[in-house]
């Protein structure tokens, strides 16, 4: 008689049977991940010790010159640029977003759940697309930019006709031209703090909806006003949330490739674009893994961050 | 004592209604972009910026575009079979991690996450850089391959998000009705967590149908996916043309999006996936 179930609750295997279960459940997932994703990663690891081959190749010899081609100046710049746009990215994203988590995390709970997935539709959509409609916005001949020279450049004529002052005169030599916003790195910042702001809100959100309420009104009774007490008790409390978001944003900002390529011009170039070119137009593989290693190394001391604060709440 | 109660009422009202100020702002900076993309998909105007009138004319010559047949169908397969198997895979491991507890677990459990968090221009490399090596030809097969690789962990989070508020003593109920073990499994616990693999086989599907980096790197010549074809017709100008297609991709996708998280969020467990 077999009362046991199929797959046990929990624990370790206690028959053989069990044992060989556990090993065909995990075993197909286990051989994907270990020959199409591991063993990739330290491919990757490995050769960017190698040299490139005449013919675009990899020659097999020791060499650190990969790591060291990273201090010339022009890569060194590109890796200072992109780190300063993902910084100024994570912060943007965390001053949109923990208010934004705040509100939705104040809301009655049927709205909550509404305004979350109203947050994470776009999120899983394409990226590429979702990009490409910042495009449409930040071009020369973009929305943005047939208001500034248009609307708003008309409404100065006439305003300037109605009202003689000085001032029009600057205002409408401004909007003659159209704002330099495309292939900038203020175009690369609002793509980048426009695909991931929902990385940001939900762990804050997460936080902000555990917080114990009474202890606010606690800080409130001994006479802490508002900032006060959001500065001494809600921030201290929601830290896990805003260091989570701030790795899960920083993280995909740093690797961007997408979003400078499209909005970013010839001068700002990130580091994935620079990834992107070792290996599709240069074809000089080790130098490209070096770089990509560089990037992973950055993202896996992110996650250790990541989840050290998952650990401490 | 009253007035300053009042006064911290008032702050505590303005303070509110900035946050709900600040709450519309950010969702019409999230939706704007996309509203005003799929509007313009409905312009009569050749110029992408330019309303000229009410117009579906860009959506027939989509159809028209052969090329865009091919991409269309390479979506598909690659969608479907990335789908099929990370949904097969991801479900089989995601039991294994809920119920067993074995050597090596929490080093797996990292390897698991991992293709969730790398950045997709790595992982992409890595793929491309394998492919490259082991001498395997670049085209839709490789693509599958690399989607089923970050496949697998977004189907095992989301049917372990499930499995983690399965109620054991349902099994144990079956089993003393003199169920057996397979009996319990195909009868209960399968349709229970039905709706997590349901949910995790659309994310799986919808990641797989928007993905471009990773696509882009591992395609060879011939297996031009949707993305990859949008990402080309992008770079050789603005066109209304492209605003119809990512509209219609907008929409497919965000309707499967929206039936994964409604179908995750059925059991009671929240939603648990970022």
């Amino acid at each position: 008689m077999e009362t046991q179930p199929l797959l046990q609750t929990q624990g370790k295997p206690r028959s053989r049977r069990e044992t060989w279960r556990l090993l065909s459940l995990i075993s197909p997932s286990l051989f994907w991940l270990v020959v199409f994703f591991l063993i990739p990663l330290l491919l990757v690891f490995a050769i960017s010790y190698g040299q490139r081959g005449t013919y675009g190749g990899v020659k097999w010899n020791l060499t650190l010159e990969n790591y060291g081609r990273f201090f010339d100046p022009l890569y060194l710049r590109i890796f200072g640029r992109t780190v300063i746009i993902a910084l100024v990215t994570t912060v943007l994203c965390l001053l949109i977003g923990y208010p934004l988590a705040y509100f939705i995390a104040t809301r009655p709970s049927r709205w909550r759940n509404v305004l979350l997935l109203l947050l994470m539709v776009p999120f899983w959509t394409n990226f590429l697309i979702r990009t490409y409609a910042w495009l449409l916005l930040l071009r020369d001949q973009g929305f943005i930019n047939l208001f500034w020279t248009g609307g708003l450049h008309d409404f100065l004529l006439w305003l300037s006709a109605a009202l003689p002052l000085p001032i029009w005169r600057t205002l409408l030599e401004a909007t003659s031209t159209p704002l330099p916003l495309f292939g900038t790195d203020l175009a690369i910042i609002v793509g980048l703090v426009y695909g991931w702001l929902p990385d940001m809100v939900l762990p804050c959100y997460a936080a902000i909806e555990r917080l114990d309420y009474s202890l606010v009104e606690a800080a409130q009774d001994l006479y802490a006003n508002r900032t006060r007490s959001f500065l001494r008790v809600v921030l201290p409390l929601t830290m896990s949330g805003v260091v989570a978001g701030s790795v899960l944003v920083f993280i995909p900002s740093l690797g961007a490739y997408v979003t400078p390529d499209l909005l970013g011009g010839a001068k700002s170039i990130m580091i994935g674009n620079v990834i992107y070119s070792q290996f599709m137009s240069a074809r000089d593989y080790p130098f490209g893994s070096a770089i990509s290693f560089v990037l992973m190394a950055i993202m896996l001391l992110g996650t250790l961050i990541y989840f050290r604060s998952g650990a401490e709440s | 004592m009253k007035g300053t109660g009042t006064r911290k009422k008032r702050a505590s009202r303005w303070g509110s209604r900035l946050l709900a100020a600040h709450g519309v702002t950010s969702y019409l900076f999230l939706y704007l972009p996309i509203v005003i993309l799929v509007v313009f998909s409905f312009n009569a105007s050749q110029y992408a910026t330019v309303w000229r009138g009410f117009s579906l004319k860009w959506y027939g010559t989509l159809l028209a575009n052969a090329a865009l047949g091919t991409a269309l169908k390479n979506t598909l397969i690659v969608a479907g079979a990335s789908t099929i198997i990370s949904t097969i895979f991801g479900t089989m491991v995601a039991l294994a991690m809920e119920r067993y507890n074995f050597w090596g677990k929490l080093a797996f459990d990292s390897l698991l996450y991992l293709p969730i968090i790398i950045p997709d221009i790595s992982m992409a490399v890595m793929l491309l850089l394998f492919f490259v090596l082991t001498k395997i030809q670049l085209g839709l097969l490789t693509i599958i391959i690399s989607h089923v690789a970050f496949n697998i962990s977004f189907v095992a989070v989301v049917v372990r998000a499930r499995l983690a508020y399965f109620d054991i003593s349902l099994e144990e109920a079956a089993q003393d009705l003199y169920a057996n073990e397979w009996q319990t499994f195909r009868r209960v616990t399968l349709p229970l967590i039905m709706p997590g693999i349901l949910g995790g086989a659309l994310l799986a599907f919808t990641l797989s149908i928007d993905d471009f980096v990773i696509t882009f790197f591992t395609a060879g010549p011939g297996s031009t996916t949707l993305p990859l074809r949008i990402y080309s017709m992008v770079k050789l100008g603005v066109t209304p043309e492209i605003n119809a297609l990512s509209s219609l991709m907008l929409v497919v996708s965000m309707g499967l999006v929206l039936l994964s998280l409604l179908l995750q969020r059925g059991g009671g467990g929240g939603i648990e996936i970022m």
